[in-house]
């Protein structure tokens, strides 16, 4: 079993009216030396494969596929081995 | 008689409206749930407004891989004319049918009022009942209506005239104002290259009938039967 931790965010050309909303909060709240605030989705899959190459193979299908709209997102992630 | 087929989602929530005003104006219309495999025959196909699967993980992409959107997908490819409001705007990007996508609106909030838009083409199956420049009064109802391409994206949309709606003021000036959600450019409705798909985020099914009070819908229905007829 692996586990792929998935982490989702807008590409860094596209406004994040979230994030704003979130580093004004967070600067009204006396926090001044936040500059800046992205707002992302973080998203855990558990699989049952035998390989770390086959994990990726099949984590990037479906980031491709489903898991991030190419026009507005990119992604990366992590994969381990569960114990 | 024209025949509409308005595809049914888990969520859609417009379904029973986009039903409605053909059948008012002496069209056929007839409900497709999403699991079918069978299109039917229609002469047009609606994509209802509504939160489809739940807007899960982004509004539209679940039902990328409904079984009936590769028939509707097939359907247009033959040139077959298909409307995507609302939510069937955002499902129509997430499958690829048209370009760009549609994101949360700047405001952060669901925004429901009566927003006017003027037509920046007619002579389309959607606008040829329509005057170039024409303001519409048509109700929006969405909180991912902020409409994104890319500066090329924009530019392939300017250089084939695919801009069909943007959201401007009642006189039509296409001012930031004017833009209830963000969207670059003021867009609210665009169609594919070949011209016979539309999405927009507007709802002219809620502004079709004697009992509601804007009218102004009813321009892109006369325009679909214009084109079929």
């Amino acid at each position: 079993m692996y586990l792929a931790k998935v982490y989702v965010t807008l590409k860094p050309s596209v406004l994040d009216p979230q994030g704003k909303v979130v580093k004004q909060t967070v600067n009204n709240l006396g926090y001044d030396k936040i500059t800046d605030v992205r707002v992302s989705k973080y998203i855990e899959i558990k699989l049952d494969v035998s390989s770390q190459e086959e994990a990726e193979a099949e984590i990037e299908a479906i980031c491709d596929k489903i898991l991030a709209n190419p026009n507005t997102e990119t992604y990366r992630y992590e994969i381990g081995k569960l114990s | 008689m024209i025949k509409y087929a308005v595809i049914q989602f888990p969520g859609s929530n417009c379904d029973h409206d986009s039903l409605w005003i053909p059948r008012l104006r002496g069209q056929r219309s007839s409900m497709i749930w999403h699991k079918n495999h069978d299109l039917g025959s229609p002469d047009v196909v609606i994509l209802p407004g509504g939160f489809s699967y739940g807007d899960y993980l982004r509004a539209g992409v679940i039902a990328k891989f409904s079984p009936i959107i590769q028939e509707v997908a097939k359907f247009a490819d033959k040139g077959g004319i298909v409307i995507g409001i609302c939510n069937g705007f955002q499902v129509l990007t997430e499958t690829g049918m048209l370009p760009g996508a549609l994101m949360m609106n700047q405001s952060l909030k669901f925004i429901c009022k009566h927003q006017h838009i003027r037509c920046e083409k007619a002579g389309t199956p959607f606008t040829n009942q329509l005057r170039e420049k024409q303001v519409l009064d048509i109700p929006i109802a969405h909180k991912e209506g902020n409409y994104f391409i890319d500066a090329d994206g924009l530019k392939r949309l300017q250089d084939n005239s695919q801009i069909i709606f943007r959201y401007c003021d009642a006189e039509g000036n296409i001012t930031p104002e004017a833009n209830p959600n963000g969207s670059l450019y003021n867009i609210a409705g665009i169609s594919n290259e070949k011209g016979n798909i539309l999405g927009m985020m507007p709802h002219p099914e809620r502004a079709a009938e004697d009992v509601v009070t804007s009218h102004d819908g009813t321009g892109i229905f006369d325009s679909i039967e214009a084109w079929l007829g």
